[in-house]
Formats: C-alpha cells, structure tokens, sequence
C-alpha cells in the first residue's frame, strides 16, 4: 500500500493535525508520502522530512497553493495521485474543503472524519454528531479519508529523514481568488482548539451576565461557549454555539453552567475528557454526563468558583 | 438568476437517536423528520437573495423516497419557487448525489447552487464540494456572507479555523452555508397555503443517466462509548477539589 497524506501548514510550519495524519497512515500500514502544497514553503518541506514513518515528502511551492484554495489543491493532487491506494487529509476547515472535491474528481467515495482504523479497506467514524459510530467499507481503488484531529495520537515531530522531491506543477483552475483573511488574534482560545471551554446556556438569564463566565475563563485559559437556546434567546453569537448545529468539541474540561442538555447540546460536548455542570434544577439532563455536578444557583456558585480559582 | 437550493430529509436534531439492536442502522421508525439545518440556512440565503432582487427563481431538490416532497413543500413555504424531487429508494451517498446535481445543472443552468455545509444525519460534509467538481464549478464552502457582484463572480466570507477568509468565485459558483450565513424564518399559515399550489417535477436517476450504486457498504452501527456516572458535589469548594486533585483539569 501506498499512503499519500495532504499536510496542514501555514507555509511555515507543520500543523499538529499532520502529525494525526500520518498516524492514522501508519495505521492502515504502507508507505507514507507527505504532500506540502504551499507559497514559500521549502522549510515546512524540510522539517516534514523529520516527521517519523515518513518516505518522502513531495514539496509544491507555488502562489497557487499559497491559500490552499480548494480547486488548485485537488487540481495539484489529481496529478500526483497516480500509484496512491490512499489519500490522507485532516477534518480541518481546509482540509474539509479540499478533500470531497479531489475525491469526486477520482469517482470515489470519501470516508470523512475517521476514528478507528480496522483495515485497509474499512473504518470506523461517528454518524448524528458522535451518537452511533459507524463502521463502513469502501469499495473504490483509491480510499479518500479525513482523520478526526481528536481519534489518534499525532507521530513524533523528529526521528524521520524522508527524502525531499520538489515538484513543477503549476496549474491554476482559474475559477477563485483569495481576496483576504481575518483571523482573528483572540484574547481566548478558538472554541475548538481550547482544552478549557465554559458555556452558558437559557440559565444565564441575559447575555450581560456571560460577564459571570469571562473571569473563570481568563483564569482557567478558557474558551466561552453557549447552548443553542441561549443564542436563540439572543444572548450570545451563534458563533458560540455548541451543540450538534454548533461547534463540537472535546476539550479536557468542559463546564456547563445554567445547561439543562438538551439532545442536540450533548451531542456537541459529549466526548469532553471531564464535564461539570452547574445547574439548580437536578433533574437537568445534562447531569446524566456529568462527571461532577453541582444543584446550585449560578448566580452564587459560579462568583464562588472564580474566588477560589486566585 | 436562477438558484437550486437543497432540502434534505433527516432526522430532526432535536430528536435523540437510537441505535437497532440488530446494529443495522439508527431506529426512523415514528420519528419526527425535517430539513436538515444548515439547508434552511442555504433555502433562506436563496430566498433573501430573491427578495433583494438578485435572484429570480428559487428552485428546491431534494433526493430520496416519496416522503422528502415534505421536506420540498416546508421549503416552497419558505419562499422557493419550485421544486424537483429525485425519487429513489436507494441509500443515496454523497457522490450519486453530486452526480444527480450534476446532471441538474445541466439541465436547469443555475449561476449557483447553495446546499448545507453537511447533513446533521451522515456528517459527511462532502456534497457541495464534489457538486462542485463534477461539474467544473468554483466552490465556496461554509460560508458566513455572499455577496452577488455586477461582473459574475461572488464575493463570500468563510469560516475558517481561526477566523474568516474572503475569496472570489466565478459564478456558477457552489457555495455551501455555517451557521452564521443568517436565520431562517418561520412559515407563515398562508405561506404554508400557498406552497401548496407551487410546482414539483418528479424525476428518477435513470432518468437523469446517473448511476447512483453505493461505494461504501455501511457493515454495522454501534451506539458511542458510555460516560461513567459522575458524582454530585455538595458544594463549590469540593467541586475545586475535585478538579485539581481527582481530575487533575486545573492547577
């Protein structure tokens, strides 16, 4: 078998979800080439060459790749995949992007967001946002997948000493142009790269009082998030939102505060390591995932919390 | 302009799903069903862009048994024109029904196609893009703004990990909606009427010349790992306690 894995970068360094990658490579076994499409990315080529279990990387520098721009990429890819039994990429916002349009250019399925590999043909990955897992088997030659960031233990930076080919492919589809970015430098983590979120939900009464939350988040390093019904109420953002429509994440520590748990909010925090909710009626849903719970009003408790965390 | 928008049938996501005990499947039997929610998003996107002017017919797909011409009237309700359902009783993956898009395309000559971002059902986030490249289509995934510009090409802002991108994309361009693309409205009583009375042209894939036969064989469906039970602290000094001592989450 061979493995070609699409590498996340930001044309200076290797992304941790490479790293995932080509762990999920190694264990569907083969060799494993690691593609680094990019602008000005020759260094993220030379320090891909370190990543353990590597054969070669394939380096492709070029204006082109520089926004990862989904109709070049998969462009670029099409003509590298010849001799590949499977193409690797991260369930990222780019690799989600890219990766369904290279695999319909090859007339195959893609396998999104694996959790387990079985064997070269079959893998497990979470249907209903994580509420029944599926195992599936793919019946096209060439197997297109995306790895769950948070299903395997990313490979050792260092240790490899792959071979490093750069390549002369250069076609633009001519189709999008990138106009700009705005990413932003936030004061707190992104929702689903924190490993502390805090959330309020319809308990938090007004979206004023999410002012409770910001203290214990400053102080824990933590992400803010909400319920679905406290941005329907209009609390807060639907960018905050958690839940099966909102952000799912897994952080090590997720606190619900003023969270009955509804279905579809569990169904986006459920795999947190650690759950606390806050919450004064106790026949809340949300207790039933609780590893800690606390019936309280969360007016009083959470001024508390944040007291004792100084 | 014309704009085919998506209508996916699948379970409501206020439903809580269960599992066959024969590990075939997840249990449709008596649950309630509705549109997937990022496709509300992509139907209002449309429907708003009508109303702006820029638009003049909204045209609803969506792609299963009998039963998704509901899923078709909820959207006509909401504002779209007409509909077209692909009736199959096929297990309909994403890449058969890119292909069916495509040949719809061909057929109805939209400037674009606004679909979820991903179904709340498979999670597959996979159609919209392989739509796009099918049938040679710029793509604009999960889009937070579309703006339709004077010289055919649209102006739209992404979610990306971390903030926002802005690209261009040549019209007919692909796009698919995130949450923060708008609200959807409700149905009005006399909307709901109204729809009633609009248009529904009924195709099979056969008809259409795609071949729909599933890539990937679905071998069993197991409910997720359980959470251990928890506790129930007594007061806020325990639940410290526990978090720097027992969980070890905060120092």
């Amino acid at each position: 078998m061979s493995i070609l894995v699409i590498a996340e970068h930001n044309n200076a360094a290797v992304n941790a979800a490479t790293l995932v990658n080509v762990a999920a490579a190694q264990a569907i076994g083969g060799d494993i080439d690691v593609l680094i499409a990019g602008e000005g990315c020759a260094e993220v080529g030379a320090e891909a060459a370190n990543i353990a279990g590597v054969s070669k990387v394939v380096v492709a520098d070029n204006a082109l790749y520089g926004h990862q721009l989904a109709e070049n990429i998969a462009d670029l890819v099409i003509e590298l995949s010849a001799g590949y039994t499977h193409i690797i990429g991260a369930t990222t916002a780019s690799g989600k992007n890219y990766m369904p349009r290279i695999a319909a250019l090859l007339d195959v399925a893609q396998i999104s967001d694996i959790c387990g590999v079985i064997s070269e043909d079959t893998f497990e990955r979470p249907i209903y946002a994580g509420n029944a897992i599926a195992t599936v088997q793919s019946s096209d030659s060439i197997k297109v997948l995306t790895v769950r960031g948070t299903a395997f233990d990313g490979v050792a930076a260092e240790g490899g000493s792959a071979t490093v080919e750069n390549i002369d492919i250069a076609k633009d589809a001519g189709l999008s142009t990138w106009v700009r970015e705005d990413i932003v430098k936030l004061e707190r983590p992104e929702l689903t790269a924190a490993s502390v979120i805090i959330s309020g939900g319809r308990g938090m009464q007004n979206g004023e009082n999410f002012a409770l939350l910001e203290s214990v988040a400053d102080k824990l390093g933590a992400a803010i998030g909400a319920s679905r019904a406290a941005v329907d109420a209009g609390f807060v953002p639907n960018d905050m939102q958690v839940g099966q429509t909102g952000k799912i994440v897994a952080p090590d520590l997720y606190i619900a505060v003023g969270i009955s748990g509804a279905i579809q909010h569990l169904a986006g925090m459920k795999d947190s390591k650690t759950i606390v909710a806050i919450n004064k009626d106790e026949d809340a849903p949300i207790f039933q995932v609780a590893d800690y719970g606390l019936v309280a009003d969360l007016f009083k408790a959470v001024p508390e919390f944040d007291a004792l965390l100084d | 302009m014309k704009v085919l928008v998506t209508a996916k049938r699948v379970v409501d996501y206020n439903v809580s799903i269960r599992v066959l005990s024969d590990n075939s499947g997840v249990d449709l039997n008596n649950v309630k069903m509705s549109v997937n929610p990022f496709d509300e998003i992509a139907i209002e996107e449309a429907v708003r862009l009508k109303e702006a002017g820029k638009v003049e017919e909204v045209i609803v797909v969506s792609i299963g048994t009998s039963a998704c011409g509901e899923q078709i009237r909820t959207a006509l309700a909401l504002g779209a024109d007409r509909g077209i359902l692909v009736e199959t009783e096929e297990d309909m993956q994403p890449l058969a029904i890119a292909k069916v898009f495509k040949a719809l395309i061909e057929k109805e000559q939209p400037k674009m196609v606004i679909l979820g971002k991903q179904a709340i059902d498979g999670d597959n986030g996979q159609t919209g893009q392989m739509v796009a490249a099918l049938s040679g289509l710029a793509q604009a995934t999960f889009a937070s703004e579309v703006v339709v510009n004077d010289d055919d090409t649209a102006t739209v802002t992404r979610e990306v990990d971390g903030g926002l991108e802005v690209i261009s994309v040549k019209l007919p361009a692909i796009i698919t909606t995130d949450l923060r693309l708008n609200e959807p409205r409700y149905a009005s009583l006399p909307n709901i009427m109204k729809a009633k009375k609009k248009p529904v042209d009924t195709y099979s894939p056969e008809d259409l010349g795609v071949d729909v036969t599933p890539r990937v064989k679905t071998l069993k469906v197991t409910p997720p790992a359980e959470r251990a039970a928890g506790i129930i602290v007594e007061t806020v000094e325990e639940l410290v306690d526990k978090l720097k001592n027992e969980a070890k989450v905060i120092s």
